[in-house]
């Protein structure tokens, strides 16, 4: 059976992958070999992985990154992270019911000796910037070992299919993400001074220098000379009853199911946070099939690229903004979201509650730096520097240059990079950092014969491809800069390329063509999903820039295909969809849509408003309101509160709860610097004490 | 407002436990600590585990005393400070630790501990999956156990608030215990001057800077241990498991699973650490973690979580130096530990209560005998 696979994708290639068979608690399932345990789980429709030994609380899916712990089952006897460990053929996987048990074993073991291991540099995470940094140090000839946990490089460039922003020259924009990845792989495969170990994951930097890493299931010493922290970033959540509920998960975890693994995780989502993880996992789900109600952003405008907003809202997704989630209810999984207005101070407005019915609520409020090596490493004195998100969340445009800085800045210290960093390194990294601009809305040309571009590209953001890609050489950004609006210089002179239109990442130009028909110009429309919807003689709903159906007298918004092109060469995965449309309206035509109905809304569940059921630390489940309360007893240092209520006390050390928890001290009106940080420890992964002990196949399932 | 009957430095083991025995007493009790809450010295650090199988008799008699109150404090206070009574084991493999361990039995059953040499198969009965090649018994102590101390100290701290005699004073760094004529007559921090006639030094692995400040050499020098803990996992032991035998770099290690179901241990590293050092390093889960393989193979699969590095306070013979100081008027020492602090600080918390209320009783006077600083640091406790 296919069960929940993505068997079809308008962007991504479908590797089928080899069959095999396992168990779950007893019953026999099909997923497919090597794919982690818990895509093959969500592949059959099991979204809850065990229960918690505090409360007996539904556990499931969360990070789907390794980081949080929430996903264990036990595999062939042993708890193990669905999502790092992967399906072998027979395997016998069981629900984690409370505790975890130990199998016996009375087979005396033979450790050997855990080595020290001495590396020039070392860099942690194989990401955009972890790999532009090892391009930098290998072009040096520069020995250096880069680590990844995962078992393909590339980090969360893995999961982009969008086109990237940035310049076509320098950031490979236009460019989709996970083929940028692979660009940066084979980059790195030319150059013999690094090396490259997948499936490696850092578990602790200690006093003497030493970053502790587990290699398969070998626990290995590493003492580098020099430290490269590139270990990206990890998702923000939110407090409010029912956040810990299966389905509740991160849209960097969604991202990894659905575009990584290919699992249709979902069949009806809402997203909480409009910035450009939110709305660009939006985008994927429908890629892939999924119902996109909403997504709701607390603002009063949404914080990603309005370019990608208008991709989502064209598509027919509404924007909520000034929103947030009140709950998410169900029993044992998600069933429903209840969101709500909210005041200039960010209190819900009562009376205003929606409710929709949905299967999983994504969570992308944010981003923290995954920051715990580099404090560490700095702390005990070594010679580290981090990049990418790890030293500042930006785009993973922008992480390939603080990527490569990083890399300099490194063979600069062993003196082999003898130069001044480039500052137009530096420059563009800031640039591509830059958050979007105002939106200022211009006036179309008002020219209605020939053939012209059209832009519906109204804000700052640092993008130019369409000015790289131009026959005519005739597109321009305003002032030059790469964050300016584009427009033609010379419309006259455009010959109807239509690479613009196939390029622009943010499918935010049209090409508007009078030479046949002025008075139904042909308008050609970028397009990125399947192509049965809109192949020749299809009708299809034409939307403007704000997602509205473009109508006229002549018109009910319904246009025919004329034609649909595709270079998929040279623009793999664009399709450009001509159709013929009414002078007035051909200039305003951008969205082809394609949820035509909206999600209704059920009765709102009559239960009180409880933030304080809202789990802050999951590992624990420690509550708001036991937080809150030793808050209210005077506890102003976060040690206390993890000896009283075992707050930040789980497998994760505090990775997901830490931003909530001083959160809760500011809301109670607490004066932040009387409160003292938690002393954070190694190791930041768990690791079984024959890994450590240098016991040869400890994990058996490997 | 300053002015208090007594002065506790250190907010930790002994300090708090003493604040708890004092406020009930009704005297009017400071406790000055330089961290931001209770118990964030070298408190947190203990693994958790409280025994009476001491090998003197004053530690005996103040361990008994601190187990009666871990393992009534649920049934009394209510509070919850996860005190399990899983006993003491060492386990026993070679002629060495057997005669060592049997020699301590005869004054262990003299001050009415149960302790007995058990046979392999009681061992194995207590531990399941232990390596029985070459055991050959062990002793075990049944009425002792284990709590956490991170429960512990803040279930003190509550209740020592709560006599109403208490203030805990954080977030200052004691700075100079004044004097006048050899007398104590207060305590000036880094924030604020308080009087009192009696200081008690409970700073515990910082005593020797504490007692520079009056011009005393206090004999405490910290080494450090590194400890570590699991996730939790099915139950399957609740022994203190302690395993004598020295190895490569390491003398004793210890553990046990507490009643959440982690593991919790330590080492100690042959030879010492000496000093203040409390970085983790890389040399202490590779160490450790395949002597407890190869006692308890099993363990091999379980996960180790966190990793820290703490203090022993360690006086020169291994035992604690508690009592009246005899050349200035009103200092009271309670410290060098040893790495005992958390288990015997409640009941040697209430032998200075009543030291200082006039109210010592004859079990006081052997604890205060044996651990005071005037004693001859000639020998060495056997079980440290």
């Amino acid at each position: 059976m296919t069960g929940k696979r993505i068997t079809k994708h308008p962007v991504l290639n479908i590797k089928p992958g080899e069959d095999i068979s396992f168990s779950w608690n007893g019953e026999k399932l099909t997923g497919k070999k090597d794919e982690m345990i818990s895509s093959a789980l969500f592949a059959n429709g099991i979204h809850i992985f065990g229960h918690h030994y505090r409360d007996n609380a539904p556990q499931g899916m969360f990070c789907a990154n390794g980081q949080c712990s929430q996903c264990l089952v036990i595999a062939n006897g042993l708890a193990v992270k669905s999502c790092m460990t992967s399906l072998k053929q027979g395997m016998n996987v069981e629900s984690v019911e409370g505790v975890p048990g130990i199998p016996e074993a009375d087979v005396q073991n033979e450790c050997r000796t855990v080595e020290i291991l001495d590396v020039e540099v070392l860099i942690i995470g194989a990401g955009p910037a972890g790999l532009s940094a090892a391009i930098e140090l290998g072009k040096l000839g520069i020995e250096t070992l880069l680590i990844d946990d995962k078992d393909k490089p590339g980090g969360k460039l893995v999961l982009q299919t969008h086109k990237f922003f940035g310049s076509v020259e320098d950031s490979y924009a236009g460019t989709r993400g996970f083929k940028i990845g692979d660009i940066l792989e084979n980059d790195l495969k030319e150059l013999d001074s690094v090396n490259i170990w997948l499936n490696t994951t850092a578990v602790g930097v200690f006093s003497d220098k030493i970053v502790g890493v587990v290699k398969g299931d070998e626990y290995i010493k590493i003492k580098p000379k020099k430290l490269l922290v590139t270990t990206g970033a990890r998702e923000k959540m939110l407090p409010f009853p029912g956040n810990t509920l299966p389905g509740v998960y991160g849209a960097g975890a969604f991202q990894t199911l659905v575009n990584r693994d290919l699992v249709k995780a979902s069949e009806k989502i809402l997203i909480v946070g409009g910035g450009n993880v939110g709305i660009i996992a939006g985008y994927h789900a429908i890629q892939a099939g999924i119902e996109v109600v909403a997504v709701i952003e607390g603002l009063s405008r949404v914080g990603g690229y309005k370019v990608h907003a208008d991709k989502l809202e064209r598509l027919g997704v509404p924007i909520y903004t000034s929103h947030t989630v009140l709950s998410a209810n169900g029993k044992d999984k998600v069933e429903s979201v209840t969101i709500a207005k909210i005041d200039d101070s960010w209190n819900p407005v009562f009376g205003t509650e929606k409710t929709f019915e949905v299967d999983t609520l994504l969570i992308a409020v944010g981003l923290a730096q995954v920051n715990e090596f580099y404090l560490k490493a700095k702390e005990w004195g070594m010679d580290v520097w981090c990049a990418g998100d790890a030293q500042e969340i930006a785009e993973a445009s922008a992480a390939m240059f603080t990527g490569k800085i990083g890399g300099l800045k490194v063979a600069k210290s062993l003196g082999i990079f003898q130069t001044e960093i480039p500052k137009e390194l530096e420059e563009k990294a800031a640039i591509l950092k830059s958050p979007p601009g105002d939106v200022e809305k211009k006036e179309q040309c008002r020219n209605k014969q020939g053939v012209m571009p059209i832009f519906h590209c109204f804000q700052e953001i640092p993008c130019n491809p369409c000015t790289s890609v131009c026959e005519e050489n005739i597109i321009k950004t305003e002032n030059d800069t790469i964050t300016g609006n584009p427009y033609a210089t010379d419309a006259g002179e455009c010959k109807g390329c239509m690479n613009c239109v196939a390029i622009c990442p943010g499918l935010a130009i049209t090409l508007v063509d009078y030479r046949k028909d002025e008075d139904f110009p042909t308008v050609t429309l970028p397009y990125e999903l399947w192509r049965d919807r809109v192949e020749k003689g299809k009708e299809i709903t034409i939307t403007d820039i704000d997602g509205n159906t473009i109508s006229s007298k002549s018109s009910t918004g319904r246009y025919t295909v004329k034609r649909v092109i595709a270079n998929k060469k040279k623009f793999p995965g664009t399709l450009l969809v001509q159709v013929q449309i009414e002078k007035e309206n051909a200039k305003n035509a951008i969205g082809i849509r394609i949820q035509e109905k909206k999600a209704e809304t059920l009765s709102t569940p009559k239960t009180p408003f409880l933030p304080d059921e809202a789990v802050i630390c999951r590992c624990e489940r420690v509550t708001a309101g036991e937080i809150r309360s030793a808050i209210r007893d005077g506890v102003r240092d976060i040690n206390q509160l993890k000896a009283v209520n075992r707050t930040g006390m789980g497998a994760c050390g505090s990775k997901t709860c830490r931003p909530m928890l001083w959160k809760m001290f500011k809301d109670e009106g607490v004066d932040l610097k009387e409160v003292t940080d938690r002393v954070d420890r190694p190791l930041f992964v768990e690791v079984p004490l024959g890994t450590l002990a240098g016991i040869e196949g400890s994990k058996t399932d490997e | 407002m300053n002015n208090y009957d007594i002065i506790i430095i250190g907010a930790g083991s002994v300090g708090v436990p003493t604040a708890m025995a004092l406020g009930a007493m009704g005297v009017k009790t400071a406790v000055i600590d330089k961290k931001a809450s209770p118990g964030q010295g070298e408190n947190k650090h203990a693994i958790g585990g409280i025994r009476a199988t001491h090998s003197d008799p004053g530690k005996i008699i103040a361990g008994i005393k601190s187990l009666e109150i871990f393992s009534t404090w649920q049934e009394i206070n209510g509070d919850d400070i996860e005190w399990l009574k899983g006993g003491y084991l060492f386990p026993v493999y070679r002629k060495a630790e057997e005669n060592l361990l049997k020699s301590f039995l005869p004054t262990q059953k003299k001050y009415g501990l149960k302790i007995d040499f058990i046979t392999p198969e009681l061992v194995g009965e207590i531990v399941p999956g232990i390596n029985k090649q070459g055991l050959i018994g062990g002793t075990f102590s049944p009425d002792d156990g284990s709590a956490s101390p991170l429960l512990a100290v803040n279930a003190f701290y509550k209740k020592a608030v709560a006599t109403g005699n208490v203030n805990f004073i954080f977030n200052e760094s004691v700075k100079e215990i004044k004097q006048e004529n050899n007398k104590i007559t207060g305590v000036a921090t880094d924030k604020e001057n308080y009087s009192t006639p009696v200081v008690l030094d409970a700073a515990g692995a910082y005593s020797k800077d504490l007692g520079k400040m009056v011009n005393l050499n206090i004999p405490v020098t910290p080494d450090s241990h590194e400890g570590a803990i699991t996730e939790p996992v099915k139950p399957f032991f609740k022994a203190m498991i302690v395993d004598l035998r020295p190895a490569p770099g390491s003398k004793n290690y210890y553990f046990y699973q507490n009643n959440r179901g982690q593991v919790v241990f330590c080492i100690t590293p042959d030879p010492p650490i000496l000093g203040t050092d409390k970085r983790e390093t890389s040399v202490f889960l590779p160490q450790v973690s395949r002597r407890m393989v190869d006692l308890i193979p099993r363990l091999k699969n379980i996960r180790v979580r966190r990793v820290w590095r703490g203090l022993y306070p360690m006086s020169p013979d291994g035992s604690p130096i508690v009592g009246l100081n005899r050349d200035i008027k009103g200092l009271v020492h309670a410290t060098g530990m040893c790495g005992q602090g958390y288990m015997l600080g409640p009941g040697i918390g209430e032998t200075i209560a009543r030291m200082v209320t006039d109210k010592t009783t004859a079990d006081d006077k052997t604890v205060l005998d044996e651990f005071s600083l005037y004693r001859e640091f000639g020998g060495e406790e056997g079980l440290k």
